[in-house]
């Protein structure tokens, strides 16, 4: 029996690289790595779940059954480092687009 | 843009600024901290440039902003130093007293704002460390863009 | 060509789902002695009561540090990749 959360993990990856191998537009390729993030983010997220757990908080809290707190910590960590990934591909991109005129990945010819 | 969108987005800046400090200053007591505030102020500044356009001080605006990278960055690590006279990234204030150094005992309570130690001033100087890269990785893109176009 | 690339797509969709199902089941982790003890003890170490925080910026502060770096460095770079070139002015 395959979980919930599994199943999500699954289709986020496996759009997130069908978006990397079959377009051809630069911005979708982006796109595409960031969904594959969002993917693993939520595999580590859920890998750290409890059952009936509340988040790992002190403050007004109604019990002490928590989910793990550390692979929240390292996911926060992916997530920043995956908006700066982003920001420099972007900003790849731009230079792309200057250079080549397009930001197709198969037109590699330079702008007149 | 229209003048609806100039007045709406100048009227929230205020409030998304705010709520961005409080979302760092309170990042030890709710979910939060120093990089999804300054993520939510760096917001307003993306808003700020969506609805007014560039100026011509943009440049020197950036240039601000990198500064501020910077500092956030070293005091950062300047918080981390401090607790060397036992380990790197020794929480040397939690629990003595001074400032941010009430201690608390294990269990649910409602959240007081004057605990953790380093942890908030090093939430603070995150905060405005990803505000300042976010804000002048934004504001580099847009002047390059205007300089091609003109 | 085109056929490999949608052919290798779905082995490699079969093969994710084939992990999902023989995954650890979701809700039960096993081995959580340091998570219990990180939320056992945050508060009187570190003082937080937001444990995530207390990981992030006291326990494992090399990963935080190395996080602001890495966020330094492509702030930096984006900002040297569009940098205004001297004779161009």
């Amino acid at each position: 029996m395959i979980d919930a959360q599994m199943l999500a993990v699954v289709a986020l990856v496996t759009l997130g690289l069908s978006a990397v191998v079959f377009r051809k537009n630069m911005i979708k390729i982006v796109m595409g790595i960031s969904v594959i993030g969002s993917g693993v983010n939520l595999f580590l997220v859920s890998m750290g779940y409890r059952e009936g757990s509340t988040a790992p908080i002190f403050t007004a809290s109604r019990n002490a059954w928590m989910s793990l707190p550390t692979p929240q910590a390292l996911t926060l960590t992916s997530i920043v480092i995956s908006l700066a990934v982003t920001a420099l591909m972007l900003s790849f991109a731009v230079l792309f687009y200057e250079k080549y005129g397009s930001i197709d990945t198969t037109k590699r010819r330079l702008k007149q | 843009m229209s003048a609806i969108v100039k007045t709406v987005s100048a009227f929230m800046t205020v409030p998304m600024m705010i709520f961005g400090l409080y979302v760092i200053l309170h990042g030890h007591l709710t979910p939060g901290g120093g990089f999804p505030g300054g993520a939510v102020m760096a917001t307003a500044v993306a808003m700020l440039i969506a609805a007014f356009g560039l100026s011509q001080s943009d440049a020197r605006k950036k240039d601000a902003f990198s500064l501020f990278e910077s500092i956030g960055l070293l005091a950062f690590i300047a918080m981390a130093f401090v607790g060397l006279q036992s380990t790197f990234f020794a929480n040397v204030l939690a629990g003595h007293g001074w400032i941010f150094g009430s201690s608390v005992s294990y269990g649910p309570n409602p959240g007081y704002l004057e605990t953790g130690g380093v942890i908030p001033i090093m939430n603070f100087a995150v905060g405005i460390e990803v505000f300042a890269a976010l804000s002048a990785v934004m504001l580099a893109i847009m002047l390059h863009r205007r300089e091609k176009h003109d | 060509m085109k056929a490999l690339r949608h052919l290798t797509m779905a082995a490699f969709f079969c093969f994710l789902l084939a992990g999902a199902m023989y995954m650890h089941g979701v809700g039960t982790p096993e081995r959580t002695q340091m998570d219990d003890y990180f939320i056992k003890s945050s508060q009187e170490e570190t003082g937080a009561n937001n444990v995530v925080t207390g990981i992030l910026f006291d326990y494992r502060g090399f990963d935080t540090l190395g996080e602001a770096s890495v966020l330094f460095a492509a702030a930096s770079g984006v900002i040297l990749l569009f940098r205004r070139k001297r004779n161009e002015q």
